[in-house]
């Protein structure tokens, strides 16, 4: 751990229907959850192109969430399908390559379940502090040696 | 001239001769021992400069990609898979391609022999059932082919084409080995382990590109290592670019991939990219029931979706 109060950056990549709209409630109703996260809107969890999770990790930040609506429930019918196999693949590939598991996470939230997104936020928070700085895929911690 | 060249060469001349392709690919004997070279024949006469041979190593599905003419091709099991992909992809039409297929005995691994023979020159090779004769200035040695194969083509479990126009030579019996065996073994390393093992074998890419350039279904035509706008990856070989070019890559072959190990065949320096590749074939095999380039009905697993699938992986607090 690099320092005492190091807290760490965490990506959100929220879909505009249902998990956006969940963050929305969980901010209305008064919902207290870790300031971690910084929250990106898509249109949809389909939308995600894997790149947006690999450049935030490139970028150093130290975990990424992605949510989307439930299966079934998609605004689009059936774009969280086509998300899910993808997602399912690219964590088990970043695994694989040796990335900590519980860096990038995926899950469902609906506009109704504020509480859950709160929960989520703050489990993945919890997760990621423990996991410590990303420092793979990093970037920057190379690009410093080059400019030496 | 062994018996599948001559059949090769006779099936490619009728085709050009009763006019049903205006091309033939297929190989020739390459300017060096141990190699074969792709080549094109437009016409009757050419046809005998095809052969068949222990050196045939490259997908030559990737030169039929958007070709307008009609066109054969010389095809082994992995080239079939990867004409089959294609096809599914659109990429070429059925109708406009024949398919001799060849039942492969797995290809020679050329930098295998040479280690062998402790880098000494190799003028000639001959190739007598399963031996491989190779001759030099001052030696004559004689090696078993089949412990000289690529990893890719001992780990081969389609050897015969899934499908063809034309069959030349004798179908050969399939292996049974469990092809993901490695993968399994390395899944059980440390995360830690894994890591280093990938960081190691990106930080020796210089990104030429070898690997798309011979993959049979790398060919969009712009790749997202050339384009500037987004730029999805930084064009250095910096190890967190390397790192994503060949996860991404990987991922992008995810349930496409047929595993014929061209990629690592053209690479400069010996990555180990069918490890990832594989990975992801397993994961695709094991959650979504679809092996790649083996059936022209089945739709490829990423452009499609079950209500049911798998989602243990999905966060529910």
């Amino acid at each position: 751990m690099e320092s005492q109060g190091w807290e760490p950056k965490i990506v959100a990549f929220l879909c505009n229907w249902c998990s956006y709209a969940g963050a929305d409630l969980a901010g209305t109703s008064r919902i207290q959850y870790p300031a971690n996260v910084r929250i990106i809107r898509v249109p949809c969890s389909g939308r995600l192109n894997p790149f947006f999770i690999l450049a935030s990790l490139q970028h150093g930040i130290d975990g990424v969430l992605v949510a989307g609506c439930h299966p079934g429930e998609c605004h689009y019918l059936t774009g969280n399908y086509s998300a899910r196999r993808k997602f399912a693949l690219l964590k088990s590939l970043l695994e694989y390559a040796g990335l900590e598991e519980g860096r990038v996470q995926f899950s469902w939230v609906s506009a109704s379940e504020g509480v859950k997104f709160a929960k989520i936020i703050a489990g993945a928070t919890e997760k990621i502090k423990a996991l410590g700085p990303a420092n793979k895929l990093v970037k920057g911690k190379f690009e410093g040696a080059l400019n030496e | 001239m062994n018996e599948v060249t001559k059949k090769i060469r006779e099936v490619a001349l009728k085709l050009l001769q009763k006019k049903k392709v205006d091309l033939v690919i297929g190989f020739e004997k390459g300017t060096l021992p141990l190699r074969a070279t792709p080549c094109f024949v437009r016409r009757e006469e050419e046809a005998d400069r095809l052969v068949w041979n222990s050196f045939c190593e490259n997908n030559l599905a990737k030169y039929i990609i958007r070709r307008p003419e009609r066109v054969a091709i010389m095809a082994k099991g992995c080239d079939v898979r990867a004409a089959v992909e294609l096809i599914k992809e659109n990429q070429i039409s059925r109708e406009q391609l024949v398919i001799i297929g060849i039942p492969c005995q797995g290809m020679v691994d050329r930098r295998l022999v040479k280690a062998e023979l402790q880098e000494r020159e190799i003028l000639e090779v001959v190739e007598k059932d399963n031996e491989l004769i190779l001759k030099g200035g001052d030696f004559k040695e004689t090696l078993d082919r089949n412990t000289f194969l690529y990893h890719s083509c001992k780990t081969c479990t389609h050897r015969n084409p899934v499908i063809y126009d034309v069959l030349v030579g004798d179908v050969v019996e399939e292996s049974n080995v469990d092809p993901y065996e490695d993968v399994k073994q390395f899944e059980d390393q440390l995360p830690e382990e894994r890591w280093e093992y990938f960081s190691k074998e990106f930080t020796r890419c210089i990104r030429c590109y070898a690997c798309r350039n011979a993959c049979p279904l790398c060919y969009c035509q712009e790749c997202f290592v050339d384009s500037s706008s987004p730029p999805w990856i930084g064009k250095t070989t910096n190890e967190s670019d390397t790192a994503i070019f060949h996860l991404m890559r990987a991922f992008h072959l995810a349930g496409r991939c047929v595993e014929c190990g061209a990629c690592e065949r053209a690479c400069p320096v010996g990555v180990d990219i069918r490890k990832l590749h594989r990975k992801l074939a397993r994961d695709v095999k094991e959650r979504f029931g679809y092996e790649s380039g083996v059936s022209l009905e089945q739709v490829t697993p990423l452009a499609t979706f079950k209500p049911d699938d798998p989602e243990e992986f999905i966060l529910n607090p």
